[in-house]
């Protein structure tokens, strides 16, 4: 499905495809996805910290691909997939990112964290074998101001360690 | 009386050699501990219990929250540096459909002092209808002449940002202290503190160094805003806040509100970083709490960027004119620093106590000056004065070293009375290769190395009034509780060790519940103190539960209570192992369905340096010393902090992880100090030019160093635990310690934050700006 020519300014439907289940919503049309996630779908493990492209804490995956969901519109995501970092664990299994995440303690106040993993998740799926620069650059745009970067990337190579 | 028992505990920093030290204790202590490496769970690499709910996204942040009906709050805030309110209005904006509520915060006549104070705020259905609300007040502002640059606010003829009459009189934030200090223009102070003759004393220097230090404004840019929703009900308060301090928040909000402490809760799950502006419950959290209250409805309020970077706190900037006396030895005869430092609209701006404490020297002066500028309060920020004052103090003993032609870890050796950092001193320099330090300037190529070192000080805090409460339940399941905060440091988890390792049990075995006022009141996570504060009393109330339980197995084994240990989930006889009863079949003996302990923070056994109301200071201070390997690209005037080897002290280390983690965090905050971050005020308009995260620049990965982080066990005998704090002395010697690398790599000093490129090139006289 594309998006319509013409919507707005009211609200307007929307469906989207979050972490395998087709979500109808009726947004503005300039909700973005950062927003629709959190609040129209109460998946509020996205976070917003900027809210403008300078901080990567909203990561979320379109198609595969890492995008900064407060910089996209929710209209334009329909028709693609979307995975948050509610859908990136396979039911109790947790993505191998995450499970090292927890055993280097890639994290401390948490809220740069599911932005983090989904960027760290999305270079081991183009990457499998990254080294520490291609883990740097992956993460370039995060900011954490807790300073977990160091972990982060012992985190992340661990992970690709692990990984078959 | 108490009575009291003696007991000899092990001391000493356990990396040097161990000793031991006898106290007298309060018969209700618990046994001394052995040093870490006898111990199951304490001082182990034990994995943050609520990381799953990190990874995964599940932890709710107080900007997570919605509450049926709740409201969406927004404020009206002044546009002009300084301002006379002339008209305000708010009458079409509360008759908007969808305005639930609108609270006026200041009056027409009133004087604004800052771009970006609030005015008024008001409470709408949505955030959009919010933002329309504000558009429909109709409020006027007379511009003032503003100030907002600290030197040009030190002149006679600056415009005043207070008069005699609104000027404020104490000091919140504590640094420095004094209250009742002469007011002269924008300048409040001086704040002395002096001890001996300083005149004296640089009368009988053989060689005087003097130096002006300067360091910016760092705001503290926490990635989660300030945020808060609150629910005012007939029958109480709730409030969710993004606090640092859950249970002094409800003393404000009690006392405020003229409610009883009963009728007031606060809770916070996820924080999403604090650093010291979290502290206080604000005008923000006042604001949305009347708003609530008006309505009766909850009510969100939660900071935009643009107004977190603003008017949210800020590290205060400073200038130092340090002067040091010595005698050819190394041996300080006088120290004497006059500051001064802007708080914005607020007082706090000194350099704390770092240079009065840290040197042996019978000769000392500061003379600290607030300066008022026309710009968003301070607050306290990770090591509060003493961060932007170890950055002057740390480069002047490094220049007085060089003049002595002493190596500046044997200068501090000489003048350095503590034996923490001396030893951190002698590790420090042999992880990063001290003995490669070349002379200042001396690498031949474009891209110079340098290698620098700084010290860290500071108090070891422990809140005293805090308790918390052991449970245990019938079918064998354990919690511990306290209204104690994880601000990102992962205390639940070592309080999860701590209770683990006295019952014998896996610290995933225990269910810790914190965050809340229904909990024992936990104590403040600022100053460093939590793991101090709460896990003393937290051990004592576990060996107290244990007691009653092993009261009930003893009878079962056929043994005395005392005859009994808890191992590996299991009480057994210490004599014969094989008569044991697994813990939770000794609950299911209990004679209720849960037994359980409250304890509070006991005094530390020798004493404390000093006491307050409901806090002290230990004996010892905390220590912390960085090393700092640099590579100055003196084409481009670009630094690269390549590594730093951290190397700190914090009492018994209590879980190495978490600590590594903070250390790395506090060494992060201080490059990106050193190095990048600086609050740009437009000297014309009064506005904040880069009230973003774009433009206002924080260290990212590919500014991060190599970290190194060493910590010793340093065992004194003085609690239950013996553990104190560290995330304050990890920031406070890495900008000194880069500053110093750069000097020694460059061979020019850059005696001003930040160490840009634009001042690295311009010290090289390499750039025809100044
Ligand atoms: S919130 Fe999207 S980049 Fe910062
Ligand atoms: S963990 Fe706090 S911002 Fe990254």
């Amino acid at each position: 499905m594309t998006a319509p020519d013409m919507a707005g300014p009211g609200k307007t439907a929307i469906t989207l495809a979050v972490n395998g289940t087709s979500r109808q919503l009726e947004l503005e049309p300039r909700t973005t996805l950062a927003e629709a996630l959190r609040n129209a779908l109460g998946l509020t493990g996205t976070k917003i910290a900027c809210d403008r492209g300078a901080c990567s804490a909203c990561t979320v995956w379109l198609n595969g691909q890492p995008v900064l969901s407060c910089m996209a519109l929710a209209i334009d995501a329909a028709g693609q997939e979307i995975t948050t970092i509610e859908g990136l664990a396979q039911g109790d299994v947790l993505h191998p990112v995450q499970e090292a995440f927890i055993e280097h303690d890639a994290m401390q106040c948490g809220f740069c964290t599911p932005g983090m993993v989904m960027s760290c998740a999305a270079l081991l799926e183009r990457d499998p074998h990254p080294d520490a620069a291609a883990v740097r650059d992956a993460i370039a745009g995060h900011y954490c101001r807790c300073g977990t970067y160091p972990h982060v990337v012992a985190a992340t190579l661990a992970a690709a360690e692990r990984k078959p | 009386m108490t009575a009291t028992r003696t007991v000899t505990f092990p001391a000493g920093i356990v990396e040097a050699g161990l000793g031991t030290v006898t106290r007298e204790i309060p018969a209700s202590e618990p046994p001394p501990w052995p040093p870490n490496a006898e111990l199951t769970w304490i001082g182990k690499d034990v994995p943050r219990l609520n990381g799953r709910e990190k990874v995964t996204g599940a932890t709710r942040y107080t900007v997570d929250i919605r509450l049926p009906g709740m409201l969406h709050a927004r404020f009206l805030r002044s546009p002009l540096p300084s301002a006379e309110l002339r008209k305000l209005d708010t009458s079409a904006a509360a008759a908007l459909a969808g305005v639930r509520a609108v609270v006026v915060l200041a009056r027409s006549g009133d004087r604004l002092r800052y771009a970006g104070q609030p005015v008024a705020a008001v409470a709408a259905v949505s955030p959009g209808v919010a933002g329309e609300a504000l558009a429909a007040i109709d409020a006027e502002f007379r511009p003032l002449p503003f100030v907002v640059d600290m030197d040009e606010a030190r002149a006679p003829d600056a415009p005043l940002v207070y008069d005699e009459a609104s000027v404020p009189k104490g000091n919140p934030s504590g640094f420095p202290a004094a209250p009742g200090l002469p007011v002269v223009g924008n300048v409040r102070g001086p704040a002395v503190v002096r001890r001996g003759d300083p005149a004296q004393g640089f009368a009988a220097a053989d060689i005087v160094v003097e130096g002006e230090y300067r360091t910016q404004v760092q705001t503290h840019s926490c990635l989660e805003p300030h945020a808060i929703v609150a629910d005012w009900r007939a029958d109480g308060l709730t409030v969710y806040m993004s606090t640092q301090f859950t249970s002094g928040v409800r003393q404000e909000l009690a006392a405020l509100f003229g409610l009883p402490l009963n009728r007031v809760r606060v809770v916070v799950d996820g924080m999403g970083g604090g650093f010291g502006s979290k502290s206080q419950l604000g005008v923000y959290g006042r604001t949305a709490v009347e708003l609530s209250r008006l309505a009766g409805l909850p009510v969100r309020l939660a900071l935009n960027r643009h107004e977190e970077q603003t008017d949210a706190g800020n590290r205060p900037g400073t200038s130092q004119r340090v002067r040091l006396g010595a005698k050819r030895d190394g041996t300080l005869t006088a120290l004497a620093i006059e500051s001064h430092g802007t708080a914005g609209v607020a007082l706090g701006a000194g350099i704390g106590f770092f240079a009065e404490r840290i040197y042996t020297c019978p000769n000392f002066e500061t003379l600290q000056h607030d300066v008022f500028v026309n710009a968003g309060p301070g607050c306290a920020m990770r090591g509060p004065g003493n961060t932007p004052g170890a950055h002057g103090l740390e480069q002047a003993i490094d220049t007085l070293a060089e003049r002595l032609g002493l190596d500046p870890l044997a200068l501090r050796d000489r003048i350095d009375p503590s034996k923490a950092r001396r030893e951190e001193r002698r590790i420090g320099a042999e992880r990063i290769g001290w003995s490669r330090r070349h002379a200042p300037g001396a690498d031949p190529g474009p891209v110079k190395r340098g290698l620098g070192v700084a010290q860290s000080l500071w108090m070891s805090n422990v809140q005293t009034n805090v308790a918390c409460e052991v449970r245990v339940l019938r079918d064998g399941s354990v919690e511990a509780l306290s209204s104690v905060q994880d601000i990102g440091t992962g205390i639940g988890t070592v309080m999860a060790q701590v209770v683990a390792e006295v019952l014998g049990l896996r610290p995933a075995e225990i269910t810790v519940r914190i965050g809340d006022t229904e909990f024992p009141p936990g104590g403040p996570s600022y100053g460093s103190r939590t793991t101090a504060s709460i896990t003393p009393p937290l051990r004592t109330a576990a060996t107290r539960v244990l007691a009653e339980l092993g009261r009930e197995a003893a009878r079962m084994l056929n043994a005395a209570p005392e005859e009994l240990e808890a191992r590996d989930g299991r009480l057994r006889v210490k004599s014969d192992p094989a008569r044991s009863l697994a813990f939770r079949d000794a609950a299911a003996l209990l004679r209720t369905d849960r037994i359980s302990a409250v304890e509070s923070r006991a005094d530390d056994y020798p004493g404390f340096r000093r006491r307050m109301p409901d806090a002290a200071m230990a004996l010892e201070d905390l220590g912390g010393v960085q090393f700092a390997e640099v590579a100055v690209d003196t084409e481009t005037g670009a630094i690269h902090v390549e590594r730093v080897v951290a190397v700190h002290d914090c009492g018994r280390p209590m879980n190495r992880l978490l600590l590594e983690s903070q250390v790395q965090g506090g060494v992060l905050m201080g490059v990106s100090y050193a190095l990048l971050e600086r609050r740009v005020m437009d000297r014309r308009t009064g506005l904040m030019v880069n009230a973003d995260l774009e433009h206002y620049k924080l260290a990212g990965a590919h500014d991060t160093p190599e970290i190194e982080v060493v910590i010793l066990e340093n065992l004194q005998g003085s609690s239950a635990t013996d553990a104190y704090g560290i995330a304050e002395p990890a920031n406070i010697a890495t900008a000194p310690a880069i500053a110093n690398a750069v000097y020694n790599a460059i061979g020019v000093r850059l005696a001003s934050l930040p160490m840009t490129p634009d001042a690295v090139l311009a010290a090289l006289g390499k750039t025809g700006r100044s």
